[in-house]
């Protein structure tokens, strides 16, 4: 088979297969959010927790529960790694250090799942299965829960209630995530993948590092979180072995931000409005695989980097789609990547993540822009701008304007100070526009908690971990806080009718208008920075 | 403040819940499931396939390059202008070319580039096409049983690939 054929085919399966579920996850996950009852299990969280679940909050006890959780997060995942020693399943690999500590704890409550640790090296079974795995799947869950308290913005009128986020926590986990994780590791145990309470394997004399793999894999993607289990992450063959489970992982990346649109479109009592987003996500996600998959067909070195059983188009599919959504999972060194494609890899993330972007993050971030979108419709117009029978006042523009300049603002100070800071020439990997290419895509990575890498960068240093740790925190915090205080004003609204005059968000003049606005705001600021480094190495 | 602290007081008990759940509970039944005869050959990868194992002699097939410090996985990261590298892949070529007595021009990629993981144990057909006179000569095979093997060890549904691991195995065993 010819490697066009090849991945065409491949690009085929997977966008069938996400088709076949598009529906039907979208749809259970709107029951989820809006079912009356409670499970048993959830009553007991409950219980324990000492949370009425029955209790609507406002949007700011909403964004203090995200906090406080996110808060506790983060101090009990550092605690777990400094005492690491004292733990099961260490295998004398020893308590983490501080720097290393920090900067991993933020990491995954962020859902960024940045590493500058080598896991078989530094981490135990016992910190990756209660301290990472949990957040794996908890990190996703406050995610997805962000983004049904702004669809509920939307929906609600003239309240000041937008929900418990206790119960959109639990309900994303237990109903949602952890169902899927469980069917989804033992298929990609059936297909080869490992999963060992042994700390190697010793293969004809050869010993290779080995760790519960599978279950930690699958909400690795399925949360877009993209934390290797191993050093090589999606690219070791006990994470990824085949084929197959190539386009499985692929397909679990893909699959809850994909699906969050017909929720969207569900819960918004009009299918049509999930749509138009899924294809303006639909339009720049493939245009952007595109430009992956010839930028390394045509490459100099095409395979270094890749594994041979995955191919060019096995690699281009994946690295679109791990940066495409805040995953950062890699089954190919993008550090190796050629300008253009290694480029293309970085500008996804600088797109905001919303093509389709992380679980729950891609949504709201998607429908942030869509304010952002109509407001500049509006000034166009000369009108007052409304989105969803919500209008678009001074508020609602602001708090859509922090969310979406959060990123951008870290990332650049980040990279800038790091450009210039004399230790930084002795952590790349490799020289010219190639190694600023490495500082910028470290920056965007942690910024918009994607996690990937231009892996050759050393990130092991002071500066490195507490600097991009913080970006880490305000990449993921800030938007999350001006997205609930959004769906506050929001849900305190009345209901807009619409008139004439309301600009219909459902066809083709709207997608345009939001493709072009996704593409302008990352254009606008991030050119500058992009022509010294991917921009310059794909011309040279 | 006081809500701050409260929500976290709240944000503690819940995470203590779901680490069991999701920290203890869901590994450990994955991990007994994993342990059902059948569904994987085995899941401690003993004896596996799945990785490259760099063996030593002429009667063996060579792997792509690894960049890999074992036990733990990785690759090179270098760019592809990245001279100092260009120069390590061109003395790649020259030794692979001299050592199957063939013309630089007809060692392919895989041979020379290293793999993301440092663990790939596949290479490709025309790879292994190259390295069957050697091996036969080395081996004792004839070229016919040596390519006989190598048709037995390639496999893929999109792309072609033939694993190292287990045909340095079929040689041990048909040597």
């Amino acid at each position: 088979m010819s490697p066009l054929v090849a991945g065409l085919l491949q690009t085929g399966i997977l966008l069938t297969a996400l088709a076949v579920v598009y529906r039907p996850l979208g749809d259970y996950m709107a029951r989820v959010f809006t079912a009356k009852g409670h499970l048993k299990a959830e009553r007991a969280i409950y219980r324990f927790a000492r949370i009425n679940p029955d209790a609507e909050q406002k949007w700011s006890t909403y964004a203090y529960g995200v906090l406080g959780f996110s808060f506790v997060g983060i101090v009990f995942l550092y605690v777990v790694q400094r005492v690491q020693s004292l733990l099961p399943f260490g295998f004398d690999r020893g308590d983490i250090g501080p720097g290393m500590a920090f900067n991993t704890a933020i990491s995954f409550v962020a859902n960024t799942n940045w590493q500058s640790y080598v896991p078989e090296a530094v981490m135990g079974h016992a910190v990756q299965m209660i301290g990472l795995t949990v957040q794996n799947f908890v990190s996703a869950a406050v995610g997805l829960a962000v983004a049904i308290a702004l669809v509920r913005g939307f929906v609600r009128h003239q309240t000041d209630r937008l929900g418990n986020f206790w119960v959109d926590l639990v309900r994303g986990t237990l109903r949602i995530l952890l169902p899927i994780a469980f069917i989804g590791a033992i298929v990609l145990i059936a297909f080869g993948v490992t999963m060992s309470l042994k700390s190697g394997v010793d293969v004809d004399g050869q010993v290779v590092a080995n760790a519960p793999v599978a279950s930690q894999e699958v909400i690795k993607e399925l949360g877009t979180n993209g934390g290797g289990v191993l050093n090589a992450n999606s690219a070791h063959p006990f994470e990824n072995p085949g084929e197959w489970t190539n386009l499985i992982e692929i397909f679990l990346i893909l699959v809850i931000p994909v699906a969050l649109t017909r929720t969207f479109g569900r819960l918004a009592g009009d299918r049509k409005q999930g749509y138009v987003l899924l294809s303006v996500m639909g339009v720049i996600w493939t245009a952007m695989l595109a430009v992956i998959w010839a930028a390394e067909a045509n490459g100099i070195r095409p395979l270094e980097g890749k594994e041979l059983r995955f191919g060019i188009p096995g690699s281009a599919l994946f690295a679109n789609a791990t940066t495409g959504t805040s995953t950062g999972a890699v089954n190919s060194l993008h550090d190796s990547y050629t300008g253009l494609g290694g480029g293309a890899a970085l500008l996804n993330m600088l797109f905001g993540e919303m093509t389709p972007g992380g679980v729950g993050t891609g949504l709201y971030s998607i429908l942030v822009m869509a304010i952002i979108a109509m407001f500049l419709a509006g000034l166009m117009v000369g009108r007052t701008p409304e989105y969803l029978g919500k209008k678009l006042g001074r508020k609602e523009v602001t708090a859509a304007a922090v969310s979406i300049l959060a990123m951008p603002t870290v990332l650049l100070i980040g990279a800038g100070i790091a450009a210039v800071l004399p230790s930084t020439q002795g952590a790349l990997n490799n020289p010219g526009e190639h190694g600023l290419s490495e500082i910028l895509y470290a920056y965007a990575s942690a910024s918009n908690n994607n996690g990937s890498a231009f892996g050759g960068i050393t990130v092991t240093n002071d500066w490195f971990q507490s600097s991009l740790g913080l970006c880490m925190l305000f990449g993921r915090f800030v938007p999350i806080v001006a997205v609930l205080a959004l769906a506050g004003s929001l849900a305190a609204q009345k209901k807009v009718p619409v008139t004439a005059g309301t600009l219909p968000t459902t066809g083709p003049l709207f997608a345009t208008l939001l493709t072009g606005s996704i593409v302008l705001v990352a254009a606008l600021t991030f050119v500058p920075a992009l022509a010294l480094g991917p921009i310059a190495e794909a011309l040279l | 403040m006081t809500n701050f602290l409260k929500q976290s007081w709240a944000g503690l008990r819940t995470l203590l819940a779901l680490t069991v759940l999701l920290g203890v509970l869901y590994p450990l039944s994955v991990w007994g499931v994993s342990r059902i005869p059948g569904l994987h050959a085995n899941a401690e990868a003993q004896d596996t396939t799945l990785v490259a194992v760099a063996r030593e002699g002429d009667q063996y097939f060579v792997l792509r390059p690894s960049a890999a410090t074992l036990p733990a996985s990785g690759g090179s990261n270098k760019g592809e202008l990245n001279e100092d590298y260009t120069k390590v892949v061109a003395e790649r070529r020259t030794a692979v070319a001299q050592r199957e007595g063939v013309p630089e021009s007809k060692v392919p990629q895989d041979a020379v580039t290293a793999s993301a993981s440092g663990l790939d144990p596949h290479i490709s057909p025309e790879y292994a096409a190259l390295q069957v006179p050697r091996v036969a000569r080395a081996s004792g095979l004839s070229v016919e049983e040596v390519r006989e093997l190598v048709a037995s060890a390639t496999h893929g549904t999109f792309t072609s690939t033939v694993n190292v691991t287990a045909l340095n195995r079929a040689i041990d065993s048909a040597s």
